[in-house]
């Protein structure tokens, strides 16, 4: 008889506990979603402000009313730089650049990490270190001799590459190449020996072996890369900048800032409408392929 | 079990036909160089090239006809500017990537939080200031720190502060060039944190629990050592790019107000193109190689450091 | 189908480590020939070298009458089954089988022929449309397997295929593949580190050792006369018994003395065997566990008996284990359950000289 009274408190005393641990774990995701929402709203802030001004007359904008409500909304600005022919050579050209530079880096990159990943040679690790190590050399430090290199080779062979929207042709591969090849190689690199081996047996040569077998099985890194190779064609600022200036030359991002930055008068309305449907690719891209992206991201780093 | 004469007549063969193995392994080789050929070739003209010719040209005068020597980096030295630029440089990346790492690391456990389901949104929408072309993102703080319409001073009246100049004034200048270097980074350093938290064995967490660790002994001794090498390889990695990075300064300030908010970059940019000087700007890009230098080095023993743990 | 020879193989890799020392063998036409030894003893680098995935460092291997050390692993005419499937993720498993075919531009009719009876064969047939990841382990192995038997290949090589498969699917599939062979009679190459796959599969077994063979022969003979301890002692499960011992002269015959007073006499047949070595003083007594039993009362003569104190007892159902000291050694005898053996207790057990074995030890050979 004793045993059962003081069985019974026992089972009273052990409740609460469970219920606190389950309580103590609530509030701690309240907490969370909360700072997460601050968070958010900072890193929102910008893009959503950028929308609503562009949905602004340059009457509303000027004055000084709410900023960060439109009263008065209108496409106005939309209208104007998308029928304005100006605008539509930015776009052009930086689409131009953008997938023919995809290309380009993808051709050469995939082979490249297939060779030093696979096919070991004299030298391939040696080689993919550098290639690592290239990243790290930064445009800021090649814009200047290679814009005397392109001016000497204007000179040379009277080509010419300054101040024409194919140059970034050449340079943008340089900022794409190293860090696609480094995700190839991280995604080649896991792939199983043993199915090289197989392919070998079954008869394939190397180029087979890549393209009917490496592609295919890594096409998330392929997809990954892509996207990174045209989110760096897309928003590239420093080279263009550098080498090109007449306005019909000009790529998206440069053009944007420089046209639309007349002197003192800064036309915000359209800026902003220029500046969102400039981020638009690459948003919409990220949108519909968000893991792919993340994808490359996170295997660049954590394979580097 | 074997005829001796056979095999020696055999081995003679063997090394007749090594030289044919030999060849048919050179062809391996040599598809393997031509797929690698386009890659070298581009790193050799358009990288390792011009990174030499920089040291070339920042050894010429400025019309680049005759060889001056180092008189261009001493002319540097003597300059404020230039000064005020090389400070400007490591204030700013060391203390953007500082912010940067410390608000990744937050969010990234704010993340872990959250039930798995629902951390592909929330991910979804941090991730965005990455997404954005820096120099279209630049533009919008920079309309946001507009002296007259600015935003943030409209919201800040509306509580009772005076306004701020932002990006009239020198030091808040500084302010709003870390802040929005801070705003366009810390996604990329949550997302790679996030991975690394996910990576941590739950059995560990579970082990100190039991061992009956606190919310900051867990964070000390299983969390923060799991991932030492990503929090190590992300900030060597943002450190280097923050340091040479360009858009921001140049659409946010252009160096302005009165070059307190120059960076390498952006001076160079200045000096070189702008002033037509171009050797002198060779001369203030190179000054960006030491610290690069030491950055790659500490990567690379890192990676090899990492390379043998595993 | 075709013999492969391998005359003087050697591999050496960089750095000096000689994987595989010179062998020779000769497999015959139709024959399946299993390579076991424990890791490391150049089995899978035997059968790469076979199949062109590895360099020949001296020696010569011949498929037919061709010798192939230049030759390409894809003019060998081949077909290699890996210990993890490497079955191609993206294909389904017709196109995985039919892959090989495909690229030397086979038509479609007799691809699909070749298939579907390849399908046929293994009991595959419903599963040509679906993905490797689809597939449970057994399958998998059966799929590829079927794009080696697809290829008609003069030779099968087998690297360790069911390392992977747990123990009962093991067994399951060494049937498939015995019935396979027996269906498609081509020669096949097959390496494993699990001495019983050797023993249940093969028409002789290769077994080596540190890069050299150790013995060749069926895998009776192996059994039952191997020619070096290692053998002895690898083949059979559980393994043979060394026991250290000593010959003395006792009248005509010879006793043999394993320490504390265990006096066994030799039957005849091995006093004459034996009577040059009684010198020896390192000498190994070799004798299976079914040949240690327990002692009963009308034993045939050579079966010796003797006292022993067992330590411990392992009772499998049909027979049970028990392992003693003998000598200084552990020993593993089979004994009757029946008998009632148990731990610590000491128990009467008989010795079968007629099956002994005595090894030099300072040599490793079977004498």
């Amino acid at each position: 008889m004793t045993t059962i009274t003081s069985r019974a408190p026992a089972a009273t005393r052990a409740a609460p506990k469970y219920g606190s641990m389950k309580n103590e774990r609530l509030w701690a995701l309240r907490w969370s979603y909360f700072f997460l929402t601050l968070f958010v709203i900072f890193f929102l802030t910008p893009p959503v402000y950028m929308l609503i001004t562009s949905l602004k007359g340059s009457r509303e904008i000027s004055s000084l009313e709410n900023p960060w409500w439109v009263f008065n909304p209108t496409l106005e600005n939309y209208r104007e730089l998308i029928f304005s022919p100006q605008f539509q050579t930015f776009f052009i050209n930086s689409s131009l650049v953008a997938v023919i530079v995809v290309t380009t880096t993808m051709l050469i990159s995939v082979p490249a990490a297939f060779a030093l990943s696979r096919m070991k040679f004299w030298g391939s690790a040696t080689l993919a270190t550098g290639v690592f190590l290239t990243y790290l050399i930064p445009e800021t430090l090649l814009f200047i001799p290679l814009f005397k290199m392109m001016a000497v080779f204007n000179d040379l062979t009277g080509i010419q590459v300054l101040n024409k929207w194919w140059v970034n042709l050449i340079l943008y591969p340089t900022l794409t190449v190293p860090f696609c090849t480094w995700i190839m190689i991280g995604y080649f690199a896991s792939i199983p020996k043993e199915l090289d081996e197989a392919a070998i047996i079954d008869g394939a040569t190397w180029m087979q072996t890549l393209t009917k077998i490496f592609i295919p099985v890594a096409l998330p890194g392929l997809i990954a890369a892509t996207i990174f190779a045209f989110t760096v064609s897309w928003a590239q600022f420093l080279y263009p900048l550098a080498f090109t200036t007449s306005t019909d030359q000009l790529v998206l991002p440069v053009g944007i800032i420089t046209t639309l930055i007349k002197g003192d008068v800064f036309n915000w309305g359209q800026i902003m409408t220029g500046a969102l449907l400039g981020a638009a690719p690459p948003l919409i891209l990220y949108a519909f392929l968000m893991d792919y992206y993340i994808a490359g991201l996170t295997a660049g780093a954590t394979k580097g | 079990m074997v005829d001796t004469a056979i095999s020696s007549a055999g081995i003679e063969r063997g090394r007749a036909t090594q030289s044919r193995l030999k060849a048919w392994r050179g062809r391996k080789s040599t598809i393997a160089f031509f797929m690698t050929l386009p890659l070298i070739v581009l790193i050799a003209g358009l990288v390792l090239y011009p990174a030499l010719y920089a040291i070339h040209l920042a050894t010429l005068n400025k019309r680049m006809t005759e060889f001056v020597g180092l008189k261009n980096f001493t002319f540097l030295f003597t300059r404020e500017t230039f000064w005020m630029v090389v400070k400007q440089s490591c204030i700013f990346a060391l203390t953007a990537v500082a912010f940067k790492a410390l608000l990744g690391f937050i969010i990234a456990h704010l993340v872990h939080n959250v039930p798995v389901n629902k951390q592909r949104r929330w991910r979804g929408m941090l991730l965005i200031p990455w997404v954005i072309p820096a120099a279209m993102s630049t533009l919008a703080w920079l309309w946001l720190f507009d002296p007259s319409h600015s935003a943030f001073n409209w919201l800040l009246e509306k509580v009772g502060v005076s306004p701020v100049p932002w990006i009239g004034d020198a030091y808040w200048a500084r302010f709003c060039v870390i802040l929005v270097n801070v705003w366009i980074g810390s996604p990329f350093f949550m997302i790679m944190y996030l991975a690394a938290l996910k990576s941590v064995p739950e059995q560990l967490y579970e082990a100190a629990k039991i061992d009956g660790a606190t919310w900051w002994q867990t964070m000390r001794y299983v969390t923060l050592p799991m991932m030492r090498n990503i929090i190590a390889i992300t900030a060597l990695f943002s450190t280097i790019v923050t340091f040479a990075n360009f858009d921001i300064v140049r659409v946010l300030t252009r160096g302005d107000p009165l070059d307190k908010t120059h960076v390498f970059a952006t001076w160079a940019f200045r000096v070189g193109i702008e002033g037509g000087d171009i050797p002198l700007g060779a001369s203030v890009s190179l000054f960006m190689v030491p610290i690069l230098t030491i950055g790659a080095i500490l990567i690379l023993r890192d990676i090899n450091r990492r390379g043998n743990e595993s | 189908m075709a013999e492969v020879s391998l005359r003087k193989v050697s591999k050496v890799y960089d750095g000096g480590v000689e994987a595989v020392r010179g062998i020779d063998l000769d497999i015959k036409d139709h024959e399946f020939v299993v390579l076991v030894g424990p890791s490391g003893c150049g089995k899978t680098t035997t059968l790469r070298m076979i199949a062109g995935l590895e360099d020949i460092t001296a020696g010569e291997i011949l498929i037919g009458p061709d010798v192939v050390n230049d030759v390409p692993p894809k003019d060998r005419d081949i077909a290699m089954v890996f210990q993890n499937y490497a079955l191609y993720p993206h294909m389904t498993v017709h196109e995985n089988m039919s892959f090989g075919l495909r690229l030397k531009k086979f038509p479609k009719a007799e691809i699909n022929a070749r298939v579907d009876e390849a399908a046929r064969i293994l009991d595959i047939s419903e599963l040509l449309d679906r993905k490797p990841k689809q597939l449970s382990g057994g399958q998998r192995q059966r799929v590829a397997m079927g794009r080696a038997i697809v290829r008609n290949p003069k030779v099968f090589l087998f690297d360790e295929p069911l390392s992977n498969l747990d123990a009962k699917l093991r067994v399951q599939m060494r049937i498939e593949i015995k019935k396979v062979h027996q269906k498609v009679r081509t020669t096949t190459v097959y390496v494993t580190h699990d001495q019983v796959e050797a023993m249940t599969l093969a028409d002789r077994v290769v077994v080596m050792n540190h890069g050299v063979i150790e013995q060749v022969g069926t895998p009776q003979e192996l059994y039952h006369s191997p020619r070096t301890r290692f053998v002895a002692g690898f083949i059979g499960s559980p393994a043979m018994n060394f026991i250290p011992c000593r010959l003395e002269g006792s009248g005509d015959g010879l006793v043999l003395k394993a320490g504390e007073g265990l006096a066994l006499p030799l039957p005849p047949a091995r006093v004459k065997q034996y009577a040059s070595h009684a010198s020896n003083g390192r000498l190994l007594l070799g004798l299976r566990p079914e040949h240690l039993t327990d002692a009963r009362p009308h034993m045939e003569p050579g079966i010796v008996p003797f006292e022993a104190k067992v330590d411990v007892t392992e009772p499998m159902g049909m027979e049970t284990f028990v392992y003693f000291a003998l000598n200084g050694t552990q020993v593993c005898g089979r004994v009757n359950p029946a008998v009632g053996a148990k731990d610590g207790a000491p128990l009467r057990m008989a010795a079968d000289l007629n099956n002994m074995h005595l090894i030099d030890e300072a040599t490793g050979r079977v004498l």
